[in-house]
């Protein structure tokens, strides 16, 4: 048992101390809630793709249906999941612990960021409640401001309002790492997890502003008919898909440095290592932050955009692609003479370098113009932006959560159970998406309710897959609740990590530290490899590992 | 079979696509043995209950960043300079490529070739002859797409874009509409049939034919009265059509643009939007009042009349830069007339 019995953040359990609470912990309790109950919705609509996708003549959906079903599924994983998922649930949990500070510099409009999310949520659900919007989650004008039948008006608000959620939190995280450092933690003390989240907010600051004017022009133009986008109004369609990828590249950065970050705590604490060259890695997230505003135009290669244009999207696509190899080796390196334990976050982490990897190769034939020409707009690229976004953003999501669960819940999960699930999310994962790679160089084209015979062998084995990774989302969420009552008590630092998360009990008393840390070296201080590890003191649970045998 | 593994190559650019894919392949393949290679052996041998020499040696950090930096780097480079050398290949027709029209439209492909013949969802073409598609929708964006030829280009409305291939195997593939436009989006397909050049011409004189788009053309220009200015006897004073296509056109404003598909189509809709140097705005536009079709027809006929061509010339003879490129190319691409 624990005997330290004072007051931890979690001790309140009013209604009112749940819903207008500006502690940062809360607050990133219930964007977990709000994410996790869109991410059940958007994944109900995967598996019914899934399943009419068996078949090539569908049957189960019919088109209008399908149509639907995968504009649901794509605006919610990306604007009510993905964006939000790390930098809103745990960099609001972390950032602040990380940091040695009380709480975020603005709490209050910490906790309106989380009712304007959910706003936008509900407004969304609304929209699909009325009927639905079969746009797709790119909203292609004319289709969407003059063709489209549905609630696209309603939809397009949801996204606007949350998107005010976005910049609120990449103001507030921006201001935090800025203001509330703790003494002595300079920015090159700072853990990468915390250089990352500080990359993500300024691309939130930067870019959502470009998404909610083009999202207002897609309203202005279908309510009124004001001719910006549709050519028959006068309008330019072509205009459309630079301002959406303006935003939705650089978006894109946004649903994977958080993991990056995630990785890069993760990494050195069970290899027991200092990170391979800091310096490199927080300069690789900035940098990916930086270009990330110049390379739009690749996903218009063959939209009519002038070939020369396309040619300088290409060439700075791959410019970017090169900070992120840099990370991927460093984090490579790290490994090396480290004192490795394969917990299941460590198991999470080395499956996001692996999936990472894949999906940024595949994304260098993307970036190939003449190769783009042939596999765009086909399930090649959806297999590659889910080995990012599922692979990389998804795992790292969830090897951050196992990690910091103790921190969260004060309670462990079960190691074994969570290796397990570390293990079928991978092979399913690899099963669902894989087999999308040859489709789309086959040629079957994404977004098909109906496709050709010759296709099906493929689409059974991604549905086959997608049962398997079903099952890897499903453990956890048994043993995570199981935990809370079973789960053995974590005590202050589970882990023997670094930071300064891990110096304050767990769960966190409600101003985080009893007295404000002082900190006088890096990150990832871990002693050298060559003495005995760590142990935790007595009194608390051992590491549930069997390494230490 | 059961399952294909690998896509029909049917037309010219198709193995080029092929062989950067394999190169693309094999440098992939070199980086995940890079990285997972490591991962494993590492995983293995430092597993923190093996004992293992953990004492760390000094190495040259920047050395090792420098080339894990500058290697990826320069592979970057080559595969964007061979990739991006096959694209303006693809985005640059041959000037005698056999021109045919497409229209797009919610959920079908309509088509038209130079003879008149005209067909749904289908594309008929001979092999071993470059053929250019001039394209355009009448509502929402499409994007006409054939797996087997590695080609693709989005179908916009209000606009011209274009691509070329050169089909080089007989047999039936795979159109597919790949840009998102509808409720019958995953109908929106048809075939490409490749035939032998004289199958083509058999099969151009079978069935139902139509009027030939130039010819088709010259009607429409009497009938809606662009003859009254342009040509003959003129009431009003307007620039004369005979030569204009592919020449560069002086604009009020001392500019200069190049006479192809989308500034004729422009100057017919938005007339006033690039007047001629020295000529008054006075055209009336033509916005909704001609179908994509009959814009298709006019412009075949103002083609015909290209330099080098009689009045009334029923051949579409010669072709310019798709519109995306055609701004930036200096004139001297201009073919001559067949
Ligand atoms: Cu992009
Ligand atoms: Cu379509």
């Amino acid at each position: 048992m624990n005997t330290d019995q004072k007051a931890d953040y979690l001790a309140e359990h009013t209604l009112r101390s749940c819903l207008l609470t500006t502690d940062h912990k809360r607050i990133g309790l219930l964007y977990l809630f709000s994410i996790l109950f869109f991410f059940a919705i958007a994944a109900v609509a995967a598996a019914l793709i899934r399943l009419q996708l068996i078949s090539p003549t569908g049957g189960l959906l019919t088109t209008e249906t399908y149509n639907r079903l995968f504009t649901l599924h794509g605006v919610f994983m990306v604007w009510f999941f993905l964006i939000p998922s790390i930098p809103s649930v745990l960099g609001n949990f972390i950032l602040p612990l990380m940091l040695g500070a009380r709480d975020l510099a603005f709490p209050k409009l910490n906790l309106l960021s989380w009712y304007l999310f959910n706003a936008g949520g509900l407004l969304a659900l609304w929209a699909i409640v009325g009927g639905g919007v079969d746009t797709g989650w790119t909203f292609y004008a004319p289709y969407s401001t003059t063709y489209a039948n549905g609630q696209v008006v309603t939809m397009v608000a949801g996204i606007f309002v949350a998107g005010f959620s976005s910049i609120l939190t990449g103001l507030n995280f921006i201001v935090t790492t800025h203001q509330m450092r703790a003494p002595g933690l300079t920015w090159f003390r700072l853990p990468i997890f915390v250089w990352s989240l500080y990359a993500t907010s300024l691309i939130l600051v930067l870019a959502t502003p470009v998404l909610a004017m083009l999202l207002m022009l897609v309203g202005i133009e279908r309510i009124w008919g004001v001719g910006i986008f549709d050519p028959s109004l006068g309008g330019d369609p072509v205009l459309f898909q630079h301002l959406f990828w303006f935003y939705s590249h650089p978006a894109v950065y946004v649903m994977i440095l958080p993991g990056m970050g995630v990785v890069s705590e993760l990494i050195p604490c069970f290899a027991r290592k200092r990170l391979f060259g800091y310096p490199f890695v927080a300069g690789a997230s900035v940098a990916i932050a930086v270009f990330g505003f110049l390379v739009w135009g690749h996903h218009m290669f063959v939209s009519s955009q002038s070939p020369y244009a396309g040619m300088v999207f290409s060439f700075l696509s791959y410019m970017v692609a090169i900070p992120s190899a840099i990370k991927v080796f460093n984090w490579t390196a790290t490994l090396y003479k480290g004192s490795i334990a394969l917990d299941t976050p460590m198991l999470y982490a080395l499956g996001f370098i692996g999936l990472f990897t894949a999906g940024g190769l595949t994304g260098l034939f993307l970036a190939a113009l003449a190769v783009d020409v042939h596999v765009t707009h086909t399930y090649f690229v959806v297999a590659h932006f889910h080995y990012i976004m599922v692979g990389g953003m998804v795992l790292a999501f969830m090897g951050g959560l196992h990690y910091w669960w103790p921190k969260i819940t004060g309670r462990m999960y079960p190691e074994q159970l969570g290796r397990l699930a570390a293990l079928v999310t991978f092979i399913g994962f690899n099963l669902t998406f894989f087999p999308q790679f040859i489709l789309g160089y086959l040629g079957m084209p994404r977004r098909y309710a109906l496709y050709p015979p010759e296709f099906q062998f493929y689409h059974i084995l991604s549905t086959a897959g997608a049962s398997i990774l079903g099952v890897g989302y499903a453990l956890p969420v048994f043993y995570f609740l199981w935990s809370l009552k079973h789960g053995l008590r974590a005590g202050p630092n589970p882990w023997c990590a670094t930071g300064l998360e891990w110096q304050t009990p767990s769960p966190p008393p409600p101003y985080n530290f009893e007295t404000t840390p002082i900190v006088d070296s890096g990150p990832y201080n871990y002693p050298q490899p060559a003495s005995p590890p760590p142990t935790p003191p007595p009194g608390e649970a051992p590491r549930m590992t069997n390494t230490e045998s | 079979m059961l399952f294909p593994i690998w896509p029909d190559e049917a037309a010219s650019g198709a193995q080029e696509v092929d062989q950067i894919v394999i190169g693309l392949v094999l440098m992939s393949l070199f980086f995940i043995i890079v990285v997972a290679g490591p991962i494993l052996y590492f995983g293995f041998k430092y597993r923190r209950s093996r004992p293992a020499n953990r004492v760390i040696s000094h190495h040259n950090t920047w050395a090792i960043e420098i080339t894990w930096t500058l290697v990826p780097l320069i592979i970057a480079v080559c595969f964007f300079v061979v990739a991006a050398s096959v694209y303006f290949r693809q985005r640059h027709p041959p000037a005698d490529a056999m021109e045919i029209h497409v229209i797009g439209k919610q959920w079908m492909w309509k088509i038209q070739h130079p003879q008149g013949k005209r067909e749904i969802n289908e594309l008929h073409v001979p092999v071993g002859v470059p053929i250019k598609l001039l394209m355009t929708s009448q509502d929402v964006i499409h994007s006409f797409y054939i797996p087997a030829f590695r080609i693709k280009q989005d179908v916009l409305p209000g606009r011209y874009t274009s691509m070329w291939f050169v089909p080089q195997k007989t047999g039936e593939y795979h159109l597919f509409c790949t840009q998102y436009c509808g409720e019958g989006h995953a109908r929106m397909t048809g075939k490409a049939i490749v035939l032998s050049k004289a199958d083509y011409q058999k099969w151009l004189t079978s069935g139902e034919q139509s009027e030939n788009p130039a010819k088709a053309g010259a009607e429409l220009f009497r009938q809606y009265g662009c003859s009254g200015c342009h040509a003959g006897s003129r009431v009003v004073r307007a620039p004369s059509l005979v030569g204009l296509y592919g020449s560069v056109v002086p604009l009020e404003g001392n500019k200069t643009t190049i006479a192809d598909d989308q500034y004729l189509r422009d100057s017919i809709l938005l007339p006033n939007s690039q007047v001629v140097a020295g000529y008054e705005p006075v055209m009336p536009s033509y916005q909704g009042k001609l179908s994509e079709d009959a814009l298709f027809s006019l412009i075949a006929y103002l083609k015909s009349l290209g330099p080098g061509a009689e009045e009334g010339g029923t051949q579409p003879l010669k072709y310019s830069n798709d519109m995306g490129a055609a701004q930036l190319l200096p004139s001297g691409s201009k073919g001559s007339a067949k």
